[in-house]
């Protein structure tokens, strides 16, 4: 099926199979290999995206469901060198390790925070619950949102 | 001068992490590559009738099908640790094949390998592999499997031990204080199976280049060159210098991306029988079938006590599960990483440990973080609360009388333990002070008697573990059983600008390495750390290695760097005193450069090691280059210990836990990041919660994995787990050059039996004194009803 969309700001045309997730055709078909997979079925959020501005798990979404729509990955949310002010709090707070699912938690965090700019510790971590980390215990996490929360504020 | 040990300084890693541009194995795309999906047993124990590749084999697509019964069929990978039976009977070690041939011994085993252009065509053309079995009875706990008819895993043996094993005292000795002990404490529970679930599945890409005769294998390992050992010399039998092994980013390891796996030896092969690189990344299910798991442990336990509560014994019966082959490390943990731990940070006076080690028709089991120690912890710690209930002693009171005395390892001797180790340096009672402070101990008992008053359950839980790190010597674990050494490589190369590359055999997946090792060899050598790059996960680069997994990358590989880093020093100070015309024995070493003492007459490192490249002017016998590798092999384990204590509120009506705080005071020696080091224990400490409130890998009596998926698997989720208050104590370590003990496994380590501690705390006054972890609503409520 033809299908396009514009991905990080970019118009792209593909022409592909019905059945390919959305989550294999930016990795496969547009190389952009920072939306990970971790699961195929939901569960860990490493694929989180965002589309047509709402946070959305890429890997249980077929391509051809999101045509004409508008997507964000982690590649679209630095501005050239210049970080987004959540990837700097990440950094800033050690909100990662092994740094699988932190594209994933970098778009959730962006969701989080659009909807709600100003959250408790708790709203934050209701906010993460459909993504998993298994290296920073969460704790950094919800550090890392709370200073990007005052960042975007200020 | 800017200084960098004990910093918190922020990561280099993360820029490329946190923009999406991480390089994790399925990341990488080669020219040409082909992609791989298995056909894998749905049942747990089957004989393999027949299998039919020709449809799958016609498939669109489809570039070749494998089964056993091609030549990759008659390798198998290999067990690295050998623990004899009691009797001196050799371990049982069955040839764990790269794809099954007639018999099948656990759900998930592969039978079947299909390589295709893409991966969708690989995966439509597997499903047309048929494959006929006759399905057989299976056993997945350890204690059935031992027991008269139970289904055997090997035909080849009598029963299913693989071995049996124990440390310690006497047994009659011990049983004999235990008869006469004034008190004793029992306990029998399982320390149950769990998937240890890095959130990167594991990866592989082959490539074989028939040119150069040479392979390149990227994977998702903690362990670059053991792998290329294990795959080269002892499951294919092709030259080791003819592979190269790449492992660039990984997602979380754990334990589980330590082992040689099947697949990465079966895609080895298969890239050159195609001529093409092939690729296979696991997917959630394959991962919860096929990566090792960790635990599972069936324990009986009894602890005796003299009248003043000091512990006079201990006595521990355990069946272990070992899967249905021997993975890497599989022997060592429920053994010489448990066993040894048995001492815990009491003087008992008598121990023994007896283990049996079946096999089951599961996955095999091996280590995961903290492997053997939060089974010893967990039983000590568990045991030892349920005494002082028992006795109607206070916990932290019990465990102060009966800790070992603080000793430094330096001006006072290390502690000889009754399990062959011993413990480089403590402070025990400073952990569990400042832990006691750090929570408000005794308001929160106040607090407790009130809210009991009212109905309300909540409870406290401590924990006092010590562990067995920083794993080496290489002599010690020999005698153990160990099939490699377990030093680690450190090489630094001084470039002509003094500039440094470290080359570390130790390999970072989360860990902060590239950080952490710039920040020390910076100070060592009073440059910047922008100045240093730090090496790893490449064997064609870094000399040696064996790799990352039981905190050992700071204590072993960091020493080794450091005696690199030495070297160096001692070299550049012989051109020094060459170009400042002095003797070596006059000059000093400070902030980067080489002075004459009393004089200001000084030549910088960059000058020192521009002179070493470009030798003019240059002393005599000298050779050029600045350039040093290092193996070291420690004299010793390291020894962190720590305080953790929960909180919990259980729900009366339904039985559910909320962790409300969780405390943890961790000694792990020197400090080089603090807040790499916190950030260890926070993620370590969820795991263990983890342990004991949700996770549980589940078979059932078929031998089917019940819990297969994130949807039965309950992994802590942020809104389980409250923040975690750290504090800490240093003891450094005696034995090695930064002091250091490591951070890594503490937290999974020390923090699982403080909440169920917590738990059985909060409702004691109903009568329960255990309840199985994990400790799920379910078997709260139950343990409620039951006592009520």
């Amino acid at each position: 099926m033809q299908i396009s969309m514009t991905i990080n700001g970019k118009e792209y045309s593909h022409d592909i199979e019905p059945r390919i997730s959305l989550a294999q055709y930016l990795r496969e078909n547009l190389n952009l290999t920072g939306t990970h997979i971790g699961c195929d079925t939901s569960g860990c959020g490493a694929c989180t995206v965002t589309v047509d501005g709402a946070a959305a798990k890429a890997c249980t979404l077929l391509a051809v469901q999101v045509d004409g729509s508008e997507i964000t990955t982690i590649e679209g949310m630095a501005n050239g060198n210049e970080m987004h002010p959540i990837q700097e709090a990440f950094k800033e707070n050690h909100g990662l390790q092994c740094g699988f699912c932190t594209p994933g938690m970098v778009m959730t965090a962006a969701d989080i925070l659009k909807n709600n700019p100003n959250p408790t510790d708790e709203e934050i971590r209701h906010g993460l619950e459909g993504n998993f980390c298994r290296c920073t215990g969460y704790h950094n996490i919800v550090k890392s949102i709370q200073h990007a929360a005052e960042k975007i504020n200020a | 001068m800017e200084t960098f040990i004990g910093k918190p300084i922020k990561r280099r890693e993360d820029a490329r992490f946190l923009k999406g541009a991480g390089k994790y194995t399925d990341d990488i795309k080669l020219m040409g590559m082909t992609h791989s999906a298995f056909v894998r047993s749905p049942y747990a124990h089957a004989k393999i009738l027949s299998i039919d590749t020709a449809a799958a084999e016609k498939a669109e697509g489809v570039v070749a099908v494998y089964t056993g019964s091609d030549a990759c069929g008659t390798f198998g990978v290999p067990c690295g640790w050998q623990v004899d039976f009691k009797n001196g009977e050799t371990m049982r070690e069955p040839l764990h094949p790269l794809l099954a041939k007639d018999k099948i011994l656990h759900v998930g085993e592969a039978v079947a390998i299909v390589i295709a252009e893409t991966l969708e065509l690989a995966r439509d053309a597997a499903e047309l592999v048929q494959v006929s079995y006759e399905a057989l009875p299976a056993v997945t706990c350890p204690k059935k499997a031992m027991e008269a008819g139970a289904p055997k895993v090997h035909d080849q043996w009598e029963d299913n031990a693989a071995f049996d094993w124990c440390i310690g005292n006497d047994r009659t000795e011990v049983e004999a204080a235990l008869e006469s002990a004034h008190h004793v404490t029992e306990m029998t529970y399982k320390n149950h199976r769990l998937a240890p679930n890095a959130i990167e599945p594991r990866s592989y890409i082959s490539d074989y280049d028939v040119n150069a005769d040479k392979w390149t294998l990227y994977t998702s390992t903690q362990n670059p060159h053991l792998i290329r050992l294990l795959l080269c010399a002892f499951v294919l039998g092709i030259p080791e210098h003819k592979v190269r092994v790449l492992s660039y980013d990984v997602g979380g390891g754990f334990g589980s991306k330590i082992y040689h796996y099947t697949e990465e030896a079966l895609l080895t092969w298969v890239s050159k029988e195609i001529g093409r690189p092939v690729k296979w990344t696991s997917d959630r299910t394959e991962a919860f079938l096929t990566d090792a798991h960790g635990r599972d442990h069936i324990v009986h336990s009894k602890m005796g006590f003299d009248e003043d509560g000091k512990i006079v014994a201990h006595l521990t019966d355990e069946y272990c599960a070992m899967g249905a082959y021997l993975s890497t490390f599989a022997p060592a943990v429920p053994t010489y990483l448990h066993g040894t731990l048995f001492q815990g940070v009491y003087t008992t006076p008598l121990i023994h440990l007896n283990v049996v080690a079946p096999f089951t028709h599961t996955v095999a089991v091996d280590a995961y973080r903290g492997a053997g120690r939060p089974e010893a912890t967990y039983l000590l710690e568990r045991i030892i609360s349920k005494a002082a209930k028992e006795m109607d002693i206070d916990p932290a009171e019990l465990r102060y009388k009966n800790f070992i005395p603080p000793f430094n390892g330096t001006s006072e001797p290390g502690f000889q333990t009754q399990v062959a180790l011993q413990y480089d340096s403590g402070n025990y009672h400073g952990v569990l002070k400042r832990g006691l402070e750090m929570l408000g101990y005794e308001d929160f008992r106040k607090e407790q008697a009130e809210a009991r008053k009212n109905g309300k359950l909540i409870g406290v839980g401590i924990s006092t573990y010590i562990e067995g790190c920083g794993i080496a010597p290489s002599a010690v674990v020999g005698s153990l059983g160990a099939r490699a050494g377990l030093y680690e490589v450190g090489h630094v190369r001084v470039q002509p600008t003094g500039k440094v590359s470290v080359f570390t055999g130790a390999h970072s997946h989360g860990q902060g390495h590239e950080t952490v090792f710039a920040q020390f060899v910076a100070d060592k050598l009073g440059i910047h750390m922008d100045d240093v790059d730090i090496v790893h996960g490449d064997t064609d680069q870094v000399a040696f290695g064996m790799g990352t997994y039981g905190s050992r990358s700071l204590a072993v590989g960091g020493s080794a760097i450091i005696k690199s880093v030495e070297k160096v020093l001692e070299k550049g100070a012989k051109i020094a005193a060459h170009k400042l015309e002095a003797a070596e024995s006059d000059l000093e070493y400070a902030e980067g450069k080489w002075t004459v003492k009393g004089t200001d007459k000084s030549i910088s490192f960059g000058d020192v090691s521009l002179t070493a490249y470009v030798p003019h002017d240059y002393p005599e016998g000298v050779e050029p280059g600045l350039d040093f590798s290092s193996f070291y092999d420690p004299t010793n384990f390291t020894y962190p210990f720590g305080t953790h204590i929960a909180v919990v509120e259980v729900d009366p009506d339904t039985g559910k836990v909320d962790l409300q705080r969780f405390v943890a005071c961790d000694d792990v020696g020197n400090v080089m990041n603090p807040m790499i080091v916190d950030g260890q224990i926070h993620g370590g400490v969820v795991q263990g919660v983890g342990q004991a409130l949700l996770e549980e890998v589940i078979y059932d009596g078929e031998g089917q994995m019940v819990t297969g998926s994130y949807m039965d698997y309950a992994m802590p989720r942020a809104d389980d787990v409250p923040n975690i208050e750290t504090d800490r104590t240093t003891t450094p370590c005696p034995h090695n050059p930064l002091g250091v003990k490591g951070a890594g496994e503490a937290g999974a380590i020390g923090s699982t039996p403080a909440v169920v501690n917590a738990v059985v705390d909060a409702l004691s006054h109903l009568g329960v004194t255990d309840i199985q972890m994990p400790v799920t609503p379910k078997r709260v409520w139950k343990a409620m009803q039951t006592q009520a």
